[in-house]
This record gives structure tokens, sequence and C-alpha cells, in this order.
């Protein structure tokens, strides 16, 4: 497993390293006028050995597309800008292709990422026979109190409660030293969420880094040790979550009427929705519903260290 | 179970029962509608001319002309509820011989045709969804729409030409050789005279089973499972064999088993061609020649094989998908 790690890599250093990502889909509209989509337009996340790092936005806005293109999985008609290092080497197509599954491992929405037609012990196994495999899974088994049967059964035969622990099985048979969770509680009732986030924050705990990748802003706030918060296709702060309990302590504008939106800070709302990807202005995105707006948000605006943390604003002190 | 296995079986003789039903009424409406005149047809003009009123009236008599249509059809109906369909009037013998030989004929051809068709048609299917886009893809893909647009009949005659007029490798029609008695015919000359039609068959048949499951192939290589399984690792054959074939075999199947009444549509223009005496090609006599018994027979024989067909793939499917038969409803 320690094979494609080269010793020069610190342990301090992060396990992965996103750097001004941007996604951008090529399009055909009507005829053949050739669109392009800027999905994700400035990401950047770092997840450290041991940590569990949220990446938190609203929906649609395009944070599931980030877990796509760490995995190498983007479709043919998207493009990929920026750097991805993992372990202090760039991670290439090439790269990836060769250890996801193994060092960097995704665990999935939903059982709709399980095949249909395979039953549980040889889909989490990946058809694996052999006794190491098959004990490793029932230790898996036991330690998420999953019963021996369940490996008989096919992925629509699950319950609802066995579902997030079936998919996080086949992130623990790999002992990775990557996790990236997507949506890991869509849908479920708090205590299940809770359950299933702290599954996570074990996987941090036994060494791991995990990503995780979620809407919740409160879930993750019992969980992670940071939280990077990514509005409209570009992370606009990353804050320790210690940071999150006084809004003073905060950076970015979006993220302090986060903070407000809560239901302890008083539930309050600002006016207007995210842009979708076609209207986004130029610029910081969130700029037409701020209200420190100055003519300089519609530069370009650059990804700053600021208090221990980072964000994406020019008014932030 | 039990019981659901009663409701199963019930709902499928009412079904088998109404298609019956249906498809005699059709046929003998369509055979009504026909504008050939049964006596001009069989005896000829010339012939007819010569004949006095008398021998008409009794021509007329055996073609049943003069009986009113609904009489008729409650007449064969009632017979053929007793299990006796009749006399052919082209062939003079009982419909259930007449039927049975040519139906064993047909069926060493269409089987043949069948299992080829499906394996071939499966291959390529496969091998073109999982290359979509690539090279090989658009070989396979042009293959078979140019096939698919190519009448049966057609490329059994351009077979014809090429391997038995040309080359002379093929015998030129009929399913066993000429001047031999019939006891002299060895099952090395019926495959012989079976390899041209029903390489026409499975040829034709390839094209469809192909096109639809590449169809499925990409369907499947698209789906949120299959992008899980990729960024597991897996690649290549292992992701085609956990992944792309479990999930496309069941489509294809029930595909298959329903393509049987393609098949025997085909049957029907290429054994015309081939002159080979089958189910196909007494049809295609019976029509012609006005033989109400022999035809309504034939269609319903034909009803009921691809009904088994349809009925087969429900079952199969059933026994082949988890979701189904661990699921519980058998549909």
């Amino acid at each position: 497993m320690m094979e494609e790690t080269k010793k020069t890599w610190n342990e301090k250093e992060p396990i992965l390293k996103i750097e001004n990502m941007s996604i951008r889909f090529t399009q055909y509209d009507r005829g053949m006028h050739q669109t392009e989509l800027p999905v994700i337009r400035n990401l950047d996340v770092e997840v450290r050995q041991g940590e569990m790092v949220a990446v938190v936005g609203s929906s649609g806005s395009g944070k599931s597309l980030l877990a796509h293109g760490v995995m190498g999985v983007l479709p043919y008609n998207a493009v990929m800008g920026g750097t991805i290092t993992y372990c202090g080497e760039e991670l290439t197509q090439k790269r990836i292709e060769k250890i996801r599954g193994k060092e960097i491992v995704l665990v999935p929405q939903s059982t709709v990422y399980l095949n249909p037609l395979m039953k549980i012990g040889p889909q989490i196994r990946k058809g694996d026979k052999g006794i190491q495999a098959r004990n490793r899974l029932r230790e898996i088994f036991r330690r998420y109190e999953l019963k021996e049967e369940v490996e008989d059964l096919y992925p629509f035969e699950l319950s609802g409660g066995m579902n997030r622990r079936v998919l996080i099985s086949t992130a623990m048979i790999e002992s990775p030293k990557l996790v990236i969770a997507d949506e890991p509680t869509p849908g479920l009732d708090l205590k299940v969420a809770k359950r299933a986030m702290a599954h996570f924050r074990e996987l941090a705990d036994m060494g791991a880094g995990v990503l995780v990748i979620t809407h919740d802003l409160e879930l993750a706030l019992e969980v992670a040790d940071r939280i990077v918060v990514f509005y409209a296709g570009t992370t606009v702060e990353e804050a320790a979550v210690e940071d999150f309990e006084r809004e003073e302590t905060l950076r970015h504008p979006y993220t302090k009427a986060l903070w407000r939106a809560m239901p302890k800070h008083g539930f309050q709302f600002i006016k207007g929705t995210q842009p979708y990807v076609k209207d986004l202005p130029a610029g910081c995105p969130f700029a037409p519903r701020c209200s420190q707006r100055t003519g300089a948000c519609s530069q370009e605006i650059p990804w700053r260290e600021l208090r221990g943390g980072s964000v994406r604003c020019i008014h932030a002190e | 179970m039990k019981r659901r296995w009663i409701v199963f079986i019930g709902k499928n003789l009412i079904r088998i029962l109404l298609l019956t039903i249906c498809i005699s009424m059709v046929t003998f409406a369509l055979m009504k509608a026909s504008p050939i005149d049964p006596l001009q047809a069989n005896v000829g003009q010339a012939a007819l001319g010569t004949m006095s009123q008398e021998q008409r009236e009794k021509l007329e008599e055996y073609w049943g002309v003069n009986t009113p249509p609904i009489r008729q059809y409650l007449s064969w109906a009632g017979d053929f509820v007793r299990g006796d369909m009749g006399i052919s009037l082209l062939y003079r013998q009982p419909v259930t011989e007449v039927i049975a030989v040519k139906l064993s004929n047909s069926l060493f051809l269409m089987i043949t045709a069948w299992i080829i068709s499906g394996v071939l048609g499966f291959l390529l299917g496969v091998v073109s969804g999982m290359n979509q886009g690539k090279f090989v893809d658009k070989l396979i893909r042009g293959y078979c729409l140019v096939v698919s647009s190519t009448p049966a009949f057609w490329l059994a005659l351009l077979l014809l030409m090429i391997f038995s007029v040309w080359l002379q490798l093929f015998p030129i029609g009929l399913s066993v050789p000429i001047g031999v008695e019939a006891s002299g015919v060895t099952f090395l000359d019926r495959v012989y005279h079976a390899v041209l039609p029903a390489l026409t068959l499975s040829i034709t048949g390839v094209s469809n089973i192909a096109l639809h499951t590449r169809e499925k192939m990409i369907d499947v290589m698209q789906s949120d499972y299959v992008l899980f399984a990729r960024m597991r690792g897996e690649k290549g054959w292992r992701l085609f064999r956990y992944y792309g074939f479990r999930n496309v075999l069941l489509p294809a199947v029930t595909l298959h088993f329903a393509s049987i009444s393609e098949i025997f549509g085909g049957s029907v223009l290429v054994e015309q061609v081939f002159s080979y005496p089958g189910l196909g090609q007494a049809a295609v006599a019976a029509g012609l020649g006005s033989d109400l018994p022999l035809l309504m027979a034939i269609t319903i024989v034909s009803a009921l094989i691809v009904f088994g067909g349809n009925l087969a793939a429900n079952l199969l499917y059933g026994m082949i998908d988890p979701r189904i038969r661990r699921g519980g409803a058998v549909k």
C-alpha cells in the first residue's frame, strides 16, 4: 500500500492539497454553438493526516464534482484545471488510476452506487474470495454491528440503517490514507446522520485524512476539524471549527451569513439565491448579495491567509 | 408462494385464450377481405371456363365461397375447440399433419438462427457498447445498420447467388436433395440444405440484438454503480465481468426471447426464396391459395410459439434477477 507514497513526503504536510481547481463543461447549445459552463471556478482545499475537513456548500454549488475530479472520473466533456497534490506529488490521471480504490477511496451517497446484481459481501471484497479478505470483512462488519448474513444480501434488500454502514465498509476494507465522503447524510434523520458522521470521524482518528462533502454545516461543525465554505463554484473561506463559535472570528461575509442563518443564531436569512453557473458575475460570486460590496469586488479575488484560516474576500480583515 | 403461482398460471392461460380468439378472428377477417378468388387461384381461369355450372357449384362449395362468413367462422371455431383443425384444402391432408411436417423443417432452421443471432448479437453488442465511439464500435454499428436496413429476402437472394450459383457450395433450394427417397435422406443432407437459409436469418437477426445490447451496455457503463466501481479501481475485464455482463445479460435474455417473432417473420420470406418447405412457405401458399383451415392453424401455432417465447422470458427473468426472485413478485 505504501509503495506509491514517496519517502520524501513529510507527514506534517497535507495528504491532499487542491490548489485553484476549476472544472468546466463544454456544451453544445442550439446548433453548433459551443458554450462553457464553469461549474467549479476556484477551489482550494487541504487535508492533513488524521484530520477531518468538511467542504460545506448548498446544493447546486458543484461540490460533488470535486470528488469526481479528484478520483479522475469526470465525464469526457469536462476539463479540469489547477493542481492536485497527493502526498507531496502531483496527482495525475495516471497516478489516480493506480491508487484509487486503494489509497484514496470514495464513499458514495447512496446504494444506487452499488451493483444491483452483486451480493454485498463479494461486492465489498471486489470479488476477492481469499481467507484474508473474508476475515477482514467479518471484522469490519462486527465493528459496524452488521450481521454476517448481510454479506449474502443484494443491495435492494438492505434496510436504510444498514446502507450507510455497508457503504463505509467499502472504504474500510482498503485501509486508505484518504477518504472522500460525498454527501454522507442525505435525507437521514439527525440520529442516523450523526452516527454516519461519527464513523468518518473514527476513520480520521485512525490516521486517515477525511474529506467530507456536505450541505449540512451544523453536522459538520460537530465532527470536523476544519470547514471549507463553498459558494457557487468557489471556496470563499477556510476556517477552524472553533472559529464558528462567534461571528467575529469568521472571515467571509457569506460564512457570516451562514452563521446567522443557523437556528441557534437567530435564523436570519439574506435576500437572493446562489447564482446559476451561466449567470455568474465576474470576481466574487457572492458580491450581488453582499452588503460590503464595492467596485473592486468584480476583479479577480485572491485566496489569502488570514488569522489562521483562509479567505477569498478583499474586505475581510 | 403456491397461491402466487396459481394466479400467475391462471392469468397467462386467460391471456393465451384471448390472444387465440383475437388472432383467429383477425386472420379470418383478413382472409375474407382478400381480393383473391379461391376458384381462380386454385383451378385457373382457363380450366374454370371449360367447366359446367354443376362442377363450378361443387368447387364453390369445396372452397366455401357461398357460405356466410360468420357461419363459416363459427363452424371452424367449433371444430377447432374440439381439437379438429380441419383438412387442408391445398394439401388434402389433415392440417395437423401438414403443420407437423412443415414445423419440424422450420424449427431446425429457426432454432439455429435464433441461437446464432442471440450469441453473436450479444457479443457484438457488448464489444460495441464497451468501446463506445471507438473504431470497433463504429464498425459493428455500421454493419448492424446496413444489415437491419437490408430486406431479408434480398439478402437471401444475394447469398443464393454467391454461394449456390457462382461458387456452387450450397444447394439452390429445398430442404432435401432432389431425386432421393425420403428414407435415403441423411441428417447431414438436411443440415447442408439448411445452412444458407439459417445463415440469412442469423445475419438479419444479429443486428437487432446487437444494437439493443449495445444501448443497454452503454446505459450500464454510464450508471452510478459502474462509476463507483471505477472509483474503486475496477477496470477492464473485471469491470466487465462483475458489473457490465451481469447487468446487461438480463435485458439481453428478454430481448432474445422476444425476438422469436422476428425470426418467425423473417422465415416466411427466407423460406420462400429458398423454396424451403417450412411453415413460412406453407403460410404463403395457404394465404395465396385461400386455404383457410391451414392458414388459421399456422397463424395460431405461430402466435402460440411467440407467446411461449415471451412467457419464457418472463419466467427466466424471475429466476435470474434477484430483485424479482427474492423480492417476491412473479410478474
